[in-house]
C-alpha cells in the first residue's frame, strides 16, 4: 500500500521535472534567439564593413567614388539633430511627466491624456513624418531645416520620454514626498528637491533610450526631406542637413559592391553610438543610484 | 544633496542652451532673407557680366570667386541622382562657397516641389507629365528641360539560362501585362521548359517602371500576383534574378553593368532584329523602345542666380565624361552643345 503510493509520487515529480526542464529549455531558446541574431548581425555587418572603416569614412563628405567617400555630413548632421532635440524633449517630456504624476487631477481628462500619450508611443514613425512635413515644414515656414528635423524628432520621442520619466517619478516612495510635506515644503520644492533627485537616474535611461531610437530613424526624416547629397556641415539650425541612416540607405541601394561594404562600415558608426548611448544610460544609472 | 542640486543646475543649463538655438534659429532666417533681397538687386549686373564672361573660362571662374554663394536646391529622380551627385561633388570642389544639396524624392515628388517653387533644379527619369506642367505654369513657374545621359532599361535573367536568345516586345508585354495569363516560360514561346516564371520589377513608385508601362505594356499597368515580387532597391532584384534560373527581371543599365558576371542581359527584338544593350546601342538609338534619356529641369527664374547659371552650365558641359564613370550613357558630344544653348 505505501509503496503504491510512494512509486505514483516519483512518478509524478519525475513528470513535473520533465515539464520543468522542457520549459527552461525553451525559454533559454528564446533567450539565445535573441542574442544570436545580434550576434549574426554584428559579425555579418563587421566582416563586411571592416575594410571601409577608415579616416576618410570621417573626413569626407559624399562622393561618387566610394574609395573617396564619407559621411562627414551625416555624423554632423545626426550629432547636430541630438544636440536640439535632447534638451527640448527632455524639458517637455519631464515637464509633461510631472505635471501627469504630481500636479494633474486624477480624472477623467488624465486619463484620456494618459491614454493618448501611450497611443502616441505605439504610431508608426512615418505618421509623425507627415505631421512634421505639414506642421514644420509647410505651416511653420521651417523649411527642410535642421530644426525641422529636430522637431519632428522631438514629436516622435515625446510620449517614449514621457511614459518613462513617469515610471520613474511614480517609483519615488510616498513616504519621500510626505517627508517633505512635513518639513513644510511646498509642492515645487518637494518635486525639485526630493522627487526629481530621486527618480533623475530613471528619467535620463529613458531620455537616452529614445535618443537613440531617434538617431537610428529614416523615415521620418525622409519624409520632410532630409537630402541626400549634402557637402558641407550646417552651420545654423536652418540649414539643410542629412543623418547617418539616410546616408546607409542612399549607400545600400548603389549598384556597386563597393558601396555596399560602405555602407556597413556606416552601420558599424552607427552601431557604436548606440552602443556608447546605452552604455551612458546605464554608467548614468549607477552614478545616480549610488547617492539614493 | 548638494551633488543632485548640481545636477539638477546643469539640466537647467542644458534647458537654457536649447532656448538659445532656437532664437539663434529666427535670428538666422532673418538675415537670410536680407541676404536675399540683396542678391535680387545685383542680378541685372550680373547678367551682363556672365554674358560676357561665357566664352571665356578663366574669367567665369573669377567671377565665381568674387560673388558667388548660395544655396542650390535639388531634388528627384533616384535614377539621375548619382549623376547629379557626380556633378555636385566636382561642381563643389571649384565653388566650396556654393551649397549644393541633392535629394531623392523621385521624379513625381521631385516635380511636385519644383513645381512650387522649392528647387533650381529637379531630377527626371522621364518627361514632366502635362499635369504637372499645368501645376508649374500655375504657379509662374517656367523652365529648361535638359537632357543629360541615356539608360538603357536592361531585361536580365540569370546566368544559368540557357534557353532564351532573346525576348520580342510583344512576349515582353504577354509575360508581364496585368492580367495576363503567362504562368510558364512554355506560354511564351513554344520549346522553352514549362517552368513557372518568377519575376522582378521595379515598384510603382519608380520613373524606371514607369518608362517600362509605356514602352512595353501601353500603359495598362504590370502584372500583380504571386509570380512577381516589386522591390524599389534594385539590388533586391538582382538577386532574386540571380537566385532562379526561371527568373526575369529589369532595372537601369548601371545595375546590369555592374553585375553583368551575375547576370545575362536578354536581347528585345521591336522588329529589327534582336538588340541587346551596350552604351553603343544605347546612345545611337538602335535599343529602342527601352532606351531613355535622362533630364534635368532648371527653373529658369533661378537661372538668372549666378550661382545656378554656373551649376548648370558646368553640368551640361561635363556629364559627357562623368556619366559614363557612375554607369550611364553619355549624349553625342554634339548633343551637350545644343542642350547648352537651353540656358540662356
Amino acid at each position: 500500500m505505501n509503496n503504491i503510493f510512494v512509486d505514483a509520487n516519483r512518478k509524478q515529480i519525475a513528470g513535473r521535472r520533465r515539464i520543468d526542464f522542457t520549459l527552461r529549455l525553451l525559454f533559454l531558446i528564446a533567450t539565445s534567439i535573441g542574442v544570436i541574431a545580434l550576434m549574426a548581425l554584428l559579425i555579418d555587418i563587421i566582416s563586411d564593413g571592416i575594410s571601409m572603416l577608415r579616416p576618410e569614412l570621417f573626413n569626407n563628405f559624399p562622393s561618387r567614388r566610394a574609395s573617396e567617400a564619407g559621411m562627414k555630413s551625416a555624423i554632423v548632421g545626426s550629432l547636430y539633430m541630438l544636440l536640439i532635440m535632447a534638451p527640448l524633449s527632455f524639458l517637455l517630456g519631464v515637464g509633461a511627466a510631472i505635471y501627469l504624476e504630481e500636479y494633474a487631477k486624477k480624472n477623467r481628462i488624465t486619463r484620456m491624456i494618459q491614454l493618448n500619450i501611450s497611443t502616441l508611443a505605439g504610431v508608426p514613425s512615418i505618421v509623425y513624418g507627415i505631421l512634421g512635413l505639414t506642421l514644420f515644414v509647410r505651416e511653420l515656414h521651417l523649411g527642410r531645416s535642421l530644426l525641422a528635423g529636430a522637431f519632428t524628432m522631438t514629436l516622435l520621442v515625446l510620449p517614449i520620454i514621457i511614459v518613462s520619466a513617469q515610471e520613474a517619478i511614480r517609483a519615488v516612495p510616498k513616504s519621500r514626498r510626505d517627508a517633505s510635506y512635513a518639513l513644510g515644503a511646498t509642492k515645487w520644492q518637494t518635486v525639485s528637491r526630493s522627487v526629481l533627485p530621486s527618480s533623475i537616474s530613471g528619467i535620463l535611461t529613458g531620455v537616452i533610450l529614445a535618443m537613440s531610437r531617434a538617431i537610428g530613424e529614416t523615415a521620418p526624416l525622409v519624409m520632410i526631406g532630409a537630402l541626400t547629397f549634402v557637402a558641407f556641415l550646417p552651420t545654423g539650425p536652418m540649414d539643410s542637413f542629412t543623418v547617418m541612416p539616410i546616408q546607409i540607405y542612399n549607400w545600400v541601394s548603389r549598384p556597386q559592391a563597393s558601396f555596399q561594404a560602405l555602407a556597413a562600415s556606416g552601420i558599424i558608426v552607427l552601431l557604436v553610438m548606440l552602443l556608447l548611448m546605452n552604455l551612458s544610460a546605464i554608467l548614468l544609472r549607477n552614478k545616480y543610484n549610488k547617492h539614493m | 544633496m548638494l551633488l543632485k542640486r548640481k545636477g539638477l543646475k546643469s539640466l537647467m543649463m542644458i534647458m537654457m542652451m536649447g532656448l538659445l538655438i532656437l532664437t539663434a534659429a529666427c535670428g538666422n532666417k532673418a538675415e537670410d532673407s536680407t541676404s536675399n533681397g540683396s542678391s535680387d538687386t545685383e542680378q541685372t549686373s550680373d547678367d551682363q557680366s556672365e554674358d560676357t564672361a561665357l566664352d571665356d573660362e578663366s574669367a567665369d571662374d573669377e567671377d565665381v570667386e568674387v560673388e558667388m554663394g548660395g544655396e542650390i536646391e535639388i531634388d528627384g529622380s533616384s535614377t539621375v541622382y548619382p549623376l547629379t551627385e557626380a556633378v555636385a561633388e566636382d561642381f563643389g570642389k571649384f565653388n566650396p562657397e556654393v551649397r549644393v544639396t541633392v535629394g531623392i524624392s523621385g521624379t513625381g515628388g521631385g516635380f511636385k516641389r519644383f513645381c512650387a517653387g522649392e528647387l533650381a533644379i529637379s531630377d527626371a527619369s522621364r518627361p514632366i507629365t502635362d499635369e504637372e506642367a499645368k501645376t508649374c505654369s500655375d504657379n509662374g513657374i517656367e523652365y529648361s528641360d535638359l537632357t543629360i545621359a541615356y539608360d538603357g532599361l536592361s531585361l536580365v535573367v540569370s546566368k544559368d539560362n540557357d534557353f532564351i536568345d532573346h525576348l520580342t516586345v510583344e512576349e515582353l508585354n504577354k509575360i508581364f501585362t496585368t492580367g495576363s495569363t503567362v504562368k510558364t516560360w512554355a506560354d511564351v514561346r513554344a520549346g522553352w521548359p514549362a517552368e513557372k516564371i518568377l519575376m522582378y520589377s521595379p515598384g510603382a513608385e519608380s520613373g524606371t517602371y514607369d518608362y517600362f508601362n509605356e514602352t512595353i505594356l501601353a500603359k495598362k499597368g504590370i502584372r500583380n500576383d504571386t509570380q512577381i515580387s516589386f522591390s524599389e532597391d534594385d539590388n533586391t532584384l538582382v538577386q532574386g534574378v540571380e537566385g532562379s534560373k526561371y527568373a526575369i527581371g529589369y532595372f537601369g543599365f548601371a545595375y546590369y553593368e555592374e553585375n553583368a558576371d551575375k547576370l545575362k542581359v536578354v536581347p528585345i527584338d521591336a522588329g529589327k532584329g534582336a538588340i541587346a544593350p551596350s552604351p553603343e546601342t544605347i546612345k545611337d538609338g538602335t535599343y529602342a523602345p527601352l532606351s531613355r534619356p535622362l533630364y534635368i529641369y532648371v527653373n529658369k527664374a533661378e537661372i538668372s542666380r549666378p550661382e545656378v547659371y554656373a551649376f548648370a552650365d558646368y553640368y551640361i558641359n561635363n556629364i559627357g565624361s562623368l556619366a559614363s564613370e557612375v554607369g550611364y550613357v553619355p549624349l553625342p558630344d554634339d548633343k551637350y552643345s545644343e542642350e547648352a544653348t537651353k540656358l540662356h
